[in-house]
């Protein structure tokens, strides 16, 4: 177990709270305005966090594979 | 019903992508064939699913036919707050990547085949883990139910729908077809079914996107229409939440995550994957399925902007592709839902199954238990627990699934302590688990009824109320009874129980 134990313990994991943070504090993007391609902030936001969401997952899987 | 409302180019598209799928659900016992006499062969596909087979599964199975329907009438109906589901299923998956390769190792190791059993082991109470498998199977039933809804209103869509028992017989005959193949393969049905449902899937939404806002002048003017209408509307509705909307759409969402791989049915797609570096794929590639649903929740707002008008709500999809679809599209994209209502219920009921043989039956019923025998009557518990959702659903108004599904939420939440915090050094005790459990499941469900079963409860807070998702308060209830009960039945000696589990064992390095 002990030579599991550094590559559980990678600081990139806190990387994985950003989501959370991101989305969960609704003043940071309950927003019209800057609006792209006709949606309005609020929706684009949010698509935009599925892929950064994935990508800071592959992040953490790299450093701890 | 008469002959003269049936779509008929759409009536037989559908049924001939009925009939394929109906095809691939028996075939699918031969895939890969296990000995089917094991309950892990036929209620975990023999534990063989790789990276992209449990993408289709898992894909099909967490974002159901209902969701199809559901999240695009929540926001026909109050706009932005329906979007909840969009961070809900962005911040589940890095919970995913964390907990669930630790669930899938130690499951592995130990031959566990539900999260109950696992439960049992790491705490060695029968009692704790039969709170954890009754929970699934009272959350499991109603969301079972619900697909049959999905599926009830496609076929409505389609005019051979209709009051009375005569307009169920094209629902039952479709259960009845879904009961049979998942009887004799099992797991492997869904699995192969999935991979069909999801590409119609993603071929339907891909068109709606491109096609309906071109009809309808583009996104900008999809967003103004619904902006407008939700003006003239007032209340708490609008494309933007109203400042009041903000802590009951954050503690939703996390909820909803927290919930959500506690289901028996997510958590048997997790446990069927052949590696814990499958379920860690996953958790990156799943999200691509978060970006069809933004996409799917979309349809409400084109509903909107298309003019559509329904008597109930859960009627908006169907309504708004047979007003822009060509009849041989809607008949295809209609069949894309109601078999998308398959997978997961073939899935949900296996999933009950599994949780009913191996921690209600073997433990408290029949000990001696053959592995023939498990696997024998978890089939005929697959088959009790479809038709008693058909049943429900036949007899009962569909406002009671919805309203029991709401609740299922709430509960299954109550099964997150003892699983999650069992996966890691914290092992309380499994009595003061059962006690926080009991606690959390009261608590969640009176607060539900004070509420008339919405699922934000009023909480006051330093002078000001916030309303919170009802599952997150009985949650933290629960945690803080259990943490604080363990310590105080440690000094009385209660409830030590046994672990049959290293440390090791939940690594996956050491699950070869």
């Amino acid at each position: 177990m002990e030579d599991n134990a550094p590559k559980r313990s990678t600081p990139w994991i806190w990387g994985l709270l950003l989501p959370y943070i991101a989305l969960l504090w609704l003043p940071f993007y309950n927003a019209r305005e800057p609006s792209l391609a006709g949606f309005p902030f609020f929706y684009w936001y949010q698509f935009a966090w599925v892929p950064l969401t994935s990508f800071l997952i592959y992040l953490v899987y790299r450093v701890t594979k | 019903m008469s002959t003269d409302t049936i779509n008929w180019t759409a009536l037989i598209v559908f049924i001939l992508f009925f009939l394929l799928v109906t095809v691939l659900g028996f075939v699918a016992a031969r895939w890969r064939a296990g000995d089917m006499s094991q309950l892990h062969e036929w209620g975990l596909g023999g534990r063989r699913f790789g990276t992209i087979i449990t993408w289709f599964l898992v894909g099909g199975d967490f974002y159901t036919a209902y969701t199809v329907i559901a999240v695009p009438a929540l926001v026909y109906a109050v706009g932005a707050y329906g979007f909840f589901a969009l961070p809900y299923t962005i911040v589940v998956y890095p919970l995913v990547f964390l907990v669930m390769p630790r669930l899938w190792a130690v499951c592995h190791r130990h031959q566990y085949v539900t999260g109950a059993d696992f439960v049992h082991g790491r705490y060695g109470s029968a009692w704790l883990a039969l709170a954890v498998a009754l929970t699934g199977l009272l959350a499991t039933m109603p969301y079972i139910a619900l697909q049959l809804v999905g599926m009830q209103v496609v076929i409505g869509g389609l005019g051979i729908g209709g009051e009375g028992f005569r307009g169920d017989i094209p629902l039952i005959i479709a259960f009845v077809v879904l009961a049979v193949y998942t009887y004799s393969s099992g797991l492997r049905a869904p699995a192969m079914i999935a991979f069909v449902k999801d590409v119609m899937i993603y071929i339907v939404v891909i068109a709606a996107v491109a096609v309906i806002p071109m009809q309808l002048g583009g996104y900008g003017a999809v967003f103004d229409a619904a902006d407008k209408a939700f003006q003239a509307k007032g209340g708490a509705t609008g494309i933007l939440l109203q400042p009041g909307q903000f802590v009951p759409f954050a503690t939703l969402a996390l909820g909803s995550a927290f919930a959500a791989f506690m289901y028996p049915h997510t958590m048997t797609g997790v446990l069927s994957s052949s590696s814990g570096d499958v379920v860690r794929k996953n958790a990156m590639l799943l999200p691509a399925y978060t970006i069809l649903l933004g996409l799917i929740a979309m349809l409400g707002y084109m509903a909107i902007a298309a003019g559509i008008s329904v008597k109930s709500n859960t009627a908006v999809v169907p309504a708004l592709f047979l007003k822009i679809f060509p009849d041989w599209f809607v008949g295809f994209s209609f069949a894309a839902i109601a078999i998308g209502a398959l997978v997961p219920a073939a899935i949900m009921s296996i999933g009950a199954a599994n949780l009913f043989t191996r921690n209600i039956w073997r433990v408290f019923v029949n000990p001696n238990i053959t592995p023939a025998a498990e696997a024998a009557t978890a089939k005929l518990a697959s088959l009790v627990v479809k038709f008693g959702a058909l049943i429900f659903i036949v007899a009962l108004p569909t406002q009671y699934a919805i309203d029991l599904q709401l609740l299922g939420g709430v509960w299954i939440l109550q099964t997150f302590p003892a699983i999650v915090l069992g996966l890691y050094q914290t092992r309380l005790r499994p009595s003061a688990l059962l006690f926080g459990w009991a606690v959390g499941m009261v608590a969640g469900t009176v607060m539900a009824y004070q509420m008339g079963l919405k699922p934000v409860y009023p909480l006051a807070f330093g002078g000001t109320v916030y309303p919170v998702y009802i599952g997150v308060l009985a949650g933290a209830l629960n945690l803080v009874v259990s943490a604080v009960a363990s310590p105080l039945f440690g000094m009385l000696g209660v409830g030590e129980g046994s672990d049959a589990t290293q440390p090791g064992d939940f690594l996956l390095s050491q699950a070869k």
